[in-house]
């Protein structure tokens, strides 16, 4: 990017401008209850809302016939109250499609896997900002009770907050206190094949359902009342190495999904279930099959075995009704002998129709990858000013190092510059796409390159704050020695092809936060962790940036300067990604470490 | 665990893959294609500690080694690959969070595989053990700073197992050049990587200077042990400063200090307390 079009990103329009609605959540505001258009009437409280309308039914059932006697009067208002109650719960506890589209209205709730539909990880709240986040204090935990890493990152919804924790567990919690509301422990069969961990990165939410992606490779819809399963559909088969782990995203009526298994020869896809039934209603193939355009990038039969997984959510436009979403390694993941060609469209970003799954557009960040090098990372919508042109764009910092931003009407590459240690790429095509060099290749007796295996990034959330105009994501310098070892291809067996492991001689790996120029792609400032993290990134509109580190602490940010403002420490490593909520008027963080969700707020 | 691995390797006969072996034998033994197939499934799950061609990295022990510490048959190497040793870095199969486990036919592969390896003699002699021990409490020095069977100082790091865990050669190389691979120090569960040994100065507010080596840190507060074996706790805010370096606080110990039969010495004492 080298115009001054494009210097800057224009701040979110319903977020932080002038041309919002009324948000009682901002510092200063004394009622939170005086409502947004979305609650006129009601209160967003959540369980104080909805204690006020239940309150009827108590008086009409106790007091009206014990009381006055008069049976028809005592119904009618039984009825009234039944009613009122029945509304009051609809529009409480239904989520919408409308209400996520417009999820900027009503901050207090995070109904969307990364905040909203364009992936920003962003939170209108400002109850907690710059001046006062140093006296930020624990407000409640919650304990799983299992050993291994959560991911997750939870949803709440008008005052409950729904979660996933290792083994596909997932629960709901009273979000002002952590107490649990339900908890469902999906039976999983003893030989699946998740790739790195028992993991799943949250839930999706539309109607009075949540939807969980698990690790047998099935969708489940649980009542989000009760967490009753209300239907359970098989995606495909675990045993040949299927699973998943991503958080669904809700789209007008369907859950949309992507499958894991880069690291065992699946043929990747995308699917979209009707939310009411579960009935797939379309899936798209990340390799193509023959016949289909792209399928002449892959060798002989390795299509069929071709990979480019989806295990990470993707972002969605309303007004172009494209769902963006990103694809993984091919596989083998570490072997390119056997699939010569670009190996499309693995590691990509794809540009779907929401209601048929067909494809407007693609770009691929790195073609026929050797290093394990999947652009899966959350694909950010951003836009830049009218009056500078006006472009719609999307962003990813990418785990091979590079920085991307798109046009995202046409899926042409607008920047791509390295925001990380990499030494892979010394050139550009046409296109300004960075291009590996020969000598990239794994060998057999080991080759280093930069970044490892593991990315500059990888599956951590990044976050663009429309305030600063600045994209920030967890980074980390480490070199790979890659070797090749090559397998045959065995149903439901490790298929990489390759080894890596870290180059002693790169150490101390580092790991930082970056903030990110998009309209530069330069690094405006970073913070550099005691060791790499796997923490997920927040912004706010208190002018903060929260994260965490494989120390174990939660760490605020001044969005501005990188300077660290708060820590807590919490006892265990992050590998999930931040969030933030309001209850009753108060601004909550929320994050998952060890094996324990964590909410943090003012005192 | 025994029992379910009982299960597993019947249903490996079941499957076909052997004869009728008895149990506990390794159906694959000695099986040239197997110990192939085991070179690179041992690249992509082992390689990362125990080196390329199994002959120890910074992490795990030669592997190349006749005589090993934990597991002398292949059925009780089958249970440390499937479960791991408490205590030590070996995870248990499947469960180091990266990459995914492995088939029992693999891990028999795997086994073939370092079987295939193994250099039944000792190339060099051993060198003097009681000769080694006396120079590591004595001349040697290094009793001042490293802890041997209960024994030693506490600076760096405690050496009882290391025989057991290093090849000779890294055992060489660190005592030779400590700077070039720090050691691994305190291991937490859910962190990727562990602490190392590095050397520190801090100043606290009231201008006292601290040198020392790292127990553990992170970005807020670190914990040091400085020359005197003293514990200090500090939080980085209220240092004047903190550096940090990866130089060792161990000397480079030469040949002009340390003779090559001298050194060899202390290492056969090492390995000697090690293969305990």
């Amino acid at each position: 990017m080298t115009g001054p079009g494009v210097r800057k990103i224009e701040r979110q329009r319903d977020v932080g401008s002038s041309e919002a609605p009324q948000q009682p959540w901002k510092s200063g505001a004394s009622a939170p209850r005086r409502g947004t258009p979305l609650h006129a009437g009601f209160s967003p409280g959540g369980p104080q809302g909805l204690k006020a309308f239940a309150s009827p039914i108590h008086n009409a059932a106790l007091e009206g016939p014990l009381f006055h006697g008069t049976f028809r009067v005592a119904i009618r208002l039984l009825e009234a109250g039944l009613m009122l109650a029945l509304f009051a719960s609809l529009a409480l506890a239904q989520v919408s499609f409308e209400r996520l589209v417009n999820s900027a209205k009503e901050p207090q709730n995070w109904m969307t896997y990364s905040g909203d539909y364009s992936g920003k990880r962003f939170s209108g709240l400002d109850q907690v900002n710059i001046t006062n986040a140093r006296t930020l204090v624990a407000k409640w935990v919650y304990q799983t009770g299992a050993t291994g890493k959560l991911e997750t990152t939870p949803l709440v919804v008008d005052g409950i907050m729904y979660a996933t924790g290792q083994d596909d567990r997932a629960f709901a919690l009273d979000a002002r206190t952590g107490r649990p509301v339900w908890m469902y422990q999906r039976q999983i069969p003893s030989d699946i094949r998740p790739c790195c961990g028992r993991v799943n990165r949250g839930l999706a939410i539309l109607g009075d359902k949540v939807f969980l992606g698990t690790l047998d490779a099935h969708v489940v819809a649980l009542d989000s009342k009760t967490g009753n399963v209300v239907w359970d559909v098989v995606a495909a088969d675990y045993r040949t190495g299927h699973s998943f782990t991503v958080a669904p995203l809700a789209v007008k009526g369907l859950v949309v999904i992507g499958i894991s298994g880069g690291e065992y020869g699946v043929r990747g896809f995308i699917d979209a279930y009707d939310a009411a039934t579960g009935e797939r209603k379309w899936r798209f193939y990340t390799v193509p099959g023959r016949g289909e355009p792209g399928h002449e990038s892959w060798e002989g039969d390795s299509w069929k075995v071709g990979g480019a997984p989806a295990w990470n959510t993707g972002t969605y436009d309303p007004l172009t009704n494209q769902i963006f979403w990103p694809t993984g390694n091919p596989a083998p993941s570490n072997r390119g002998e056997g699939r010569a060609g670009d190996n499309l469209y693995s590691n990509s970003l794809l540009a779907l129709n929401a209601d048929t799954g067909k494809m407007n557009w693609y770009f691929q960040f790195t073609k026929h990858d050797e290093h394990d090098w999947d652009a899966t990372q959350v694909p950010v919508i951003l836009d830049t000013p009218i009056e500078s042109g006006g472009k719609h764009l999307i962003a990813q910092a990418n785990r091979n190092g590079f920085f991307y931003v798109l046009d995202r009407t046409t899926g042409k590459l607008i920047s791509a510059n390295e925001y990380g240690k990499t030494t892979w790429s010394d050139t550009k095509d046409a296109d300004g796409r960075p291009v590996a060099n020969k000598d990239a290749s794994p060998t057999l007796e080991g080759h280093t390159v930069c970044p490892g295996a593991l990315g500059t990034t990888n599956f951590m959330a990044p976050t663009y704050d429309p305030q600063a105009a600045l994209f920030y994501v967890t980074a980390r310098d480490q070199c790979d020695i890659f070797s090749t070892a090559p397998q045959p291809y065995e149903a439901g067996h490790a298929y990489y092809g390759s080894a890596y492991f870290p180059s002693e001689e790169a150490r101390p790996y580092r790991g930082f936060l970056k903030a990110i120029d998009p309209a530069t792609g330069q690094v405006k400032w970073k913070f550099e962790h005691t060791s790499p993290t796997w923490s997920g990134v927040l912004s706010t509109a208190g002018g903060l940036v929260f994260s965490g580190d494989a120390e174990g602490n939660f760490i605020a940010f001044d969005a501005a300067s990188g300077k660290p403002l708060w820590h807590f420490q919490m006892g265990g490593a992050v590998y999930a990604a931040p969030m933030a909520f309001a209850v009753d008027g108060k601004e909550y963080l929320a994050i998952a470490a060890g094996s324990a969700v964590y909410a943090f707020a003012l005192p | 665990m025994f029992r379910r691995w009982c299960v597993g390797f019947v249903g490996l006969v079941l499957m076909g893959v052997a004869g009728q072996p008895a149990i506990g034998q390794n159906p694959l033994a000695g099986d040239a294609k197997a110990a192939k197939a085991g070179e690179y499934e041992f690249r992509i799950n082992c390689a990362l500690c125990h080196g390329l061609g199994a002959r120890g990295g910074g992490r795990g022990p030669d592997l190349t080694r006749a005589v090993k510490k934990h597991t002398h048959s292949d059925a009780e190497m089958f249970q440390v690959i499937s479960n791991g040793i408490p205590g030590t870095a070996m995870p248990a199969n499947g469960t180091n969070g990266q990459g995914v486990g492995m088939t029992d036919e693999e891990i028999w592969q795997i086994i073939t595989y370092i079987r295939s390896q193994e250099v039944k003699a000792p190339a060099q002699a051993a060198g003097n053990a009681a000769r080694g021990k006396d120079l590591f409490y004595g001349d040697g020095n290094c009793s001042l700073c490293h802890m041997v069977e209960g024994k030693g100082g506490r600076l760096g790091p405690e050496l009882t197992s290391v025989g057991g865990s290093r090849t000779r050669e890294a055992i060489i190389e660190s005592v030779r050049d400590p700077s070039r691979r720090l050691a691994w120090g305190l291991t937490e569960s859910t962190k990727e990587f562990p602490q190392e040994y590095l050397s520190v100065t801090a100043v606290t507010g009231d201008g006292k200077q601290i040198k020392g080596v790292t127990l553990n840190e992170d970005s807020f507060s670190v914990q040091i042990m400085d020359m005197g074996e003293q514990i200090h706790l500090l939080e980085k805010s209220k240092l004047l400063s903190f550096q940090k370096s990866r130089e060792s606080a161990m000397p480079k110990y030469g040949a002009d200090i340390l003779s090559d039969k001298d050194l060899g010495d202390i290492v056969a004492y090492l390995i000697s307390v090690g293969a305990k």
